[in-house]
């Protein structure tokens, strides 16, 4: 009997548990944790506090999700001892393994930035990346009727890195549908130079921003909020006042990735981006936001990633060599407000470019262009996450980045 | 890759200015690297990130972020803002002759 222990029953853990479970026979045993009972659609946050989605619509019992075989352990990670194959969680439960799946996610930490955590969270600062502060936002916009609202990106990497922009193009539709939006200010503070990381998708974005008359403040490095002043001052000493923040604190890793020495100044796990594995253990593996990737944090990588993962496991099991190399894939839809959405497709080596998705040519989704069937297909994903993705079905579109289609000239 | 003369010497760069070989890169060039971005004197504080730099670089084979270089590097924050003003992590890897930061995805 061989032990494979997963830490983590989200997006990431929840697919390799269910794909595993499939592939491997009963000589495998199959454990996994997670503090949570509840699986929450982390892309349906974004929705909640404009009223779009209410929280029963993105939560869902854990245990729904996971194929028989699989022993589900409720309970927090205190520590990973690497070196004795070992997990001890905060109850006092040890757990052995012979082969380690990480998929800790990654967590907004409040911490990292003095000042942010305040009497005043959750009142004129927020985040919308809990089920519990996307809620106390939907409560503050219904109060806010005028004034300086302000978009703050602390700094990269963070879960679903266009989260911030959709946030800010809901907001303006929110304000021009309530017919107030020549009474509220909207400003996006970020570290970048521009508005996203990649040169083409952020021309057209900025774009976008001027049209809507979002306000961009870019080299923007955050030092501290003072919440009592209502203000973000950064390390150069500039200052942007607000009257409502809406944060993307820092995100980080689970603190045991860092104590275990895996991890990366962000407790990321450090791991080769073609086959997800420790260079520190062999026989640790981290999927998902948890590692430490050259690209998005994005349950499409997640996604993507399985159909590489998996057969490359499997060969790991078996002690021969991993053939199958992942690119990086991500793609992820932004919503642009108005009930339309654009849609980016991208990979390690290559930057989202226009086109059409998944059928060169055809589509139906349009890339780097807003469109009213890319907004449906956004809603239509909460639908193929809990019923296709999680469940470990396949979905109709491939998760190799495909050229065709896209516009290179661009590139 | 398009390459530029700087002191006599030509030099591999990608098309914003950043150096793309690591091993053309020597200090003299540094100085002039620094000039160009209105730093007029590198001063032994400098010279101890761009040290920072170049080592991590070739042992992780990545030019390293803001946070690294405090972390790691042992420079806090505030003080690269002084050092190399307004946008530290892509002024000193320019000057320390490596790859502009990839940094944010």
């Amino acid at each position: 009997m061989q032990r494979i222990l997963i830490l983590g029953a989200g997006t990431a853990g929840t697919m390799a548990a269910n794909h595993l479970r499939k592939e491997l026979g009963s000589e495998y045993e199959i454990t996994i944790v997670d503090q949570d009972e509840t699986h929450y659609y982390q892309p349906g946050f974004l929705f909640i506090p404009f009223g779009t989605y209410q929280p029963s619509d993105v939560m869902k019992p854990t245990a729904d999700f996971l194929r028989k075989g699989i022993s589900h352990v409720n309970g927090e990670v205190a520590s990973l001892e690497p070196a004795a194959n070992r997990v001890l969680l905060t109850d006092g439960r040890t757990f052995g393994y012979d082969h380690l799946i990480i998929a800790t996610g990654t967590h907004p930490t409040l911490g990292e930035t003095p000042g942010l955590d305040s009497d005043e969270y959750g009142k004129t600062v927020h985040d919308f990346f809990s089920l519990e502060s996307a809620v106390a936002l939907q409560e503050a916009l219904k109060e806010f009727k005028e004034g300086r609202l302000v978009v703050s990106l602390i700094e990269m990497p963070i879960k679903c890195p266009v989260a911030p922009l959709e946030f800010a193009f809901l907001a303006d539709a929110h304000f021009t549908d309530l017919g107030i939006r020549d009474k509220v200010e909207i400003v996006y503070v970020t570290p970048m130079s521009s508005v996203f990381t990649k040169p083409v998708a952020s021309e057209q974005l900025g774009d976008m921003f001027e049209q809507r008359g979002i306000h961009l403040e870019p080299d923007f490095y955050l030092e501290r909020v003072d919440a009592e002043a209502k203000m973000l001052v950064s390390y150069d000493e500039r200052e942007v006042p607000y009257d409502l923040l809406v944060t993307v604190p820092i995100n980080m890793g689970a603190s045991f990735v860092g104590a275990a020495g895996i991890g990366d100044e962000l407790n990321h796990v450090r791991v080769d981006p073609g086959n997800f594995q420790s260079p520190d253990y062999p026989n640790i593996f981290a999927l998902g936001d948890a590692a430490s990737l050259p690209t998005s944090k994005a349950g499409s990588v997640a996604h993507f990633a399985m159909d590489t993962f998996v057969p490359n496991f499997v060969d790991y099991l078996l002690g021969l060599p991993m053939k199958h190399e992942f690119d990086g894939h991500a793609n992820c839809y932004i919503e642009t407000g108005h009930d339309k959405a654009m849609l980016i497709d991208f990979n390690y080596k290559t930057q989202p470019l226009p086109g059409k998705y998944p059928v060169p040519g055809i589509g139906p989704f349009s890339l780097l262009e807003e469109s009213k069937v890319n907004h449906r297909g956004k809603l239509a994903f909460r639908w193929m996450y809990w019923n296709l993705l999680l469940p470990g079905r396949h979905l109709p579109v491939s998760s190799e980045m495909s050229m065709a289609g896209k516009d290179t000239d661009l590139a | 890759m398009p390459t530029t003369a700087i002191a006599d010497k030509e030099i591999h760069v990608d098309a914003e200015g950043f150096m793309t070989e690591y091993d053309e890169w020597d200090e003299d060039l540094a100085r002039i690297l620094a000039s160009n971005i209105g730093i007029d004197e590198l001063t032994e504080a400098h010279w101890s990130v761009l040290n920072f730099l170049r080592a991590d670089y070739a042992e992780r084979g990545e030019t390293p972020t803001l946070r690294r270089v405090s972390a790691t590097g042992g420079v806090p924050t505030k003080e690269l803002f002084v050092l190399f003003p307004k946008k530290p992590a892509r002024k000193m890897a320019y000057v320390a002759g490596l790859p502009k930061p990839v940094g944010c995805i």
